[in-house]
């Protein structure tokens, strides 16, 4: 009957429920919908990242990271081939041979980063083949050459000419080769479009005298979210002596930072929001104590045990907070998904803005992230907050005096 | 044997402030079956004997005894247990639970009780039908006169199987007819049951029905008659 006894006085003052429901399904509402957005833009930045080049997770030498040498390359052995084939979530992996060169064209030259890959599997990773603007994709055993558009405009190069390259090569030996330019590739991302030049992988080994060796392999991974997970198994089964295992979040550290710099500022406006929907379910809860004090004083005398007490009067603001968070999901939820099928459209924000998009080699849009932990999160910290309200009547209830309570009137 | 012992009970309010002498030196004994209304002029101290009768208040200095047990020495959780057990509360205001319905409010002493579903509905309805309200199960407070709902209230009371039944001011509200109905049925549940009644009342048409009146005047027992 304590159960029944909460659930009718919830409707008992239906204004006062409807003023809590709507507080927090607010709340929920507007919490959700901020942190789908921010979420959204901001796996839309790193995953813009992610895909250009570097892949969810790598593996290199222990120490290649530190110092990005040649001499910490390693052997692409039988094990860590068969990474894809031993390791949950990884769908392929590309491997890269990668070092500085200058390039060179007449009487220029230019500091580029050179990276011997595999064709088909950084396809798959990068992409790659729909960033050329101009010319042909690599094929395997080609021994010609991709260059950025930077690169291009730099050193004047266009397809057909040669590309001279000169370097160091594995334990200091000389590099320098001639290679056809079959293609010219266009980043977003200014620093990788002045200085990227692509090599098949065997052409990239021998320019750099080192046959069968890699700088890394970058996994191919269908989300983020599986990443920390991937990144476990992988330290698990490579010696930690020989192999590092980096994630994405350690390999572009800035912009991580400026996530957490970014959800710093938006958790202030969250943490405002949450303050004041607080204020507004408390001015509730604060009113029904007021008003029902009569009552209570009424049910200690007559035998109800002051915990007891509580127990339906929290319930019942555990329900009204469990609904409204409910009805905030409720409502969150169809709004969300549209605008991660149909991602908010930036061109409105004018010319500048699409240039600032297309420069990193983004398309203009805001997705929403479509999560249900975006959702249960915001709903739960609304429910916790409301559950640590609802102690308030405790409080009142452990210091209440049956007669002026019932004086009280 | 008395079931509500007082010994020289005194209560101070703001005993370091102002003063204020609700009760001095009262010394009361009620037996079981016995019909008491309490009556006094406004500020003679009959609700604070009431309250602490009731164990709502405690005496500044003095002792109570209900049913053999002092009173004074139990714990928040303990008297709130023992009044469950051994006082039916009638109030003014009836102060029913307006969710639930007559036959609920009636029932809901005994699921602080512990007692099973199928016992508690049958004495509750069979109070209902004893205080003239057999058609009124289902009916919430809102949805019943004033004297009906003291009825109710009544009923809830019997229902914990109380030692005695404390009733303040029960006919304040209540019209004449109401009034007479209420009384007679008390007066009915007083002489068939042996229930014991204690009232504290302004009202004549009460003083006129109780066996027992005591006088309250300042907070001391003025006088303390039998009625036949």
């Amino acid at each position: 009957m304590l159960f029944t006894l909460a659930i009718r006085n919830i409707f008992r003052n239906k204004r006062r429920t409807l003023i809590t429901i709507a507080a927090v399904a607010f709340a929920v509402f507007l919490a959700s919908f901020m942190r789908s957005f921010q979420k959204g833009a901001w796996d839309n930045v790193i995953g813009t990242s992610v895909n250009s080049f570097y892949g969810y997770a790598q593996v290199h030498k222990q120490g290649y990271w530190e110092d990005k040498s040649l001499d910490n390359s390693m052997e692409l052995t039988d094990m860590l081939k068969s990474i894809p084939t031993n390791t949950e979530n990884i769908e392929d992996y590309a491997p890269r041979i990668e070092s500085f060169a200058l390039a060179s064209m007449g009487n220029k030259t230019h500091g580029v980063i050179v990276v011997g890959i595999d064709p088909d599997k950084e396809n798959t990773l990068t992409k790659l083949e729909e960033k050329i603007t101009n010319g042909e994709y690599l094929q395997n055993g080609d021994f010609g050459a991709l260059i950025a558009e930077g690169v291009s405009k730099k050193l004047g190069l266009a397809l057909g000419d040669s590309l001279i390259l000169i370097s160091q090569g594995f334990r200091a030996a000389n590099a320098a080769g001639k290679y056809p330019i079959r293609g010219i590739v266009k980043y977003g991302l200014p620093d990788l479009n002045k200085r990227m030049v692509f090599l098949n992988l065997p052409a990239a080994q021998d320019l750099y005298a080192a046959p069968n060796r890699v700088t890394g392999l970058a996994m191919k991974i269908e989300h983020q979210d599986l990443v920390p997970g991937i990144l476990k198994d992988l330290k698990s089964k490579l010696p930690e002596a020989d192999y590092e295992v980096m994630g994405y979040n350690e390999m572009l550290p800035e912009l991580m930072q400026a996530r957490q710099l970014d959800e710093g500022g938006s958790a202030i406006i969250l943490g405002i929001l949450y303050a004041l929907i607080t204020f507004a379910i408390f001015g509730t809860i604060l009113m029904m104590t007021k008003e029902r004090s009569y009552e209570f004083g009424v049910l200690t005398t007559i035998g109800l045990r002051r915990l007891q007490l509580f127990s339906i009067v929290w319930l019942e603001t555990i329900l009204v907070s469990f609904i409204g968070a409910i009805v905030g999901i409720i409502l969150a939820t169809p709004l969300v998904y549209y605008l991660h099928v149909n991602p908010l459209d930036m061109t409105a924000m004018g010319e500048e803005a699409v240039a600032t998009y297309e420069k990193f080699g983004m398309e203009p849009v805001i997705p929403a992230a479509f999560e249900a932990s975006v959702f249960i999160k915001q709903a739960f910290i609304i429910f916790i907050v409301t559950c640590i309200l609802g102690l308030y009547p405790l409080w009142k209830i452990m210091k209440l005096h049956p007669v002026e309570a019932m004086r009280d009137v | 044997m008395a079931i509500i012992e007082i010994n020289n009970i005194e209560k101070t309010y703001n005993p370091s402030k102002v003063p204020v002498h609700a009760l001095r030196g009262v010394d009361l004994q009620i037996k079981k079956g016995e019909f008491t209304a309490i009556v006094g002029p406004s500020g003679s101290g009959k609700t604070t004997l009431l309250n602490i009768i009731g164990g709502l208040d405690s005496p500044t200095t003095g002792q109570i005894i209900i049913n053999g047990q002092d009173i004074s020495k139990l714990s928040d959780n303990n008297m709130i247990d023992f009044r469950k057990e051994n006082i039916g509360f009638v109030f003014q205001a009836y102060n029913l639970i307006p969710v639930l319905t007559a036959l609920e409010n009636v029932e809901f002493i005994m699921v602080l009780q512990k007692k099973d579903k199928k016992a508690r509905q049958e004495r509750a309805k069979e109070l209902l039908t004893a205080v003239g309200l057999a058609d009124k199960l289902d009916k919430r407070p809102s949805e019943l006169s004033g004297g009906q709902q003291q009825r109710v209230a009544v009923a809830r009371a019997l229902a914990s199987k109380p030692a005695f039944i404390l009733a303040d001011e029960p006919t304040a509200n209540l019209d004449s007819t109401s009034t007479a109905g209420l009384l007679d049925m008390m007066a009915k549940m007083n002489e068939e049951e042996g229930m014991t009644f204690v009232f504290s009342t302004h009202d004549q048409r009460v003083i006129d029905r109780a066996r027992r009146v005591v006088t309250l005047v300042d907070g001391k027992i003025e006088s303390d008659i039998y009625n036949g």
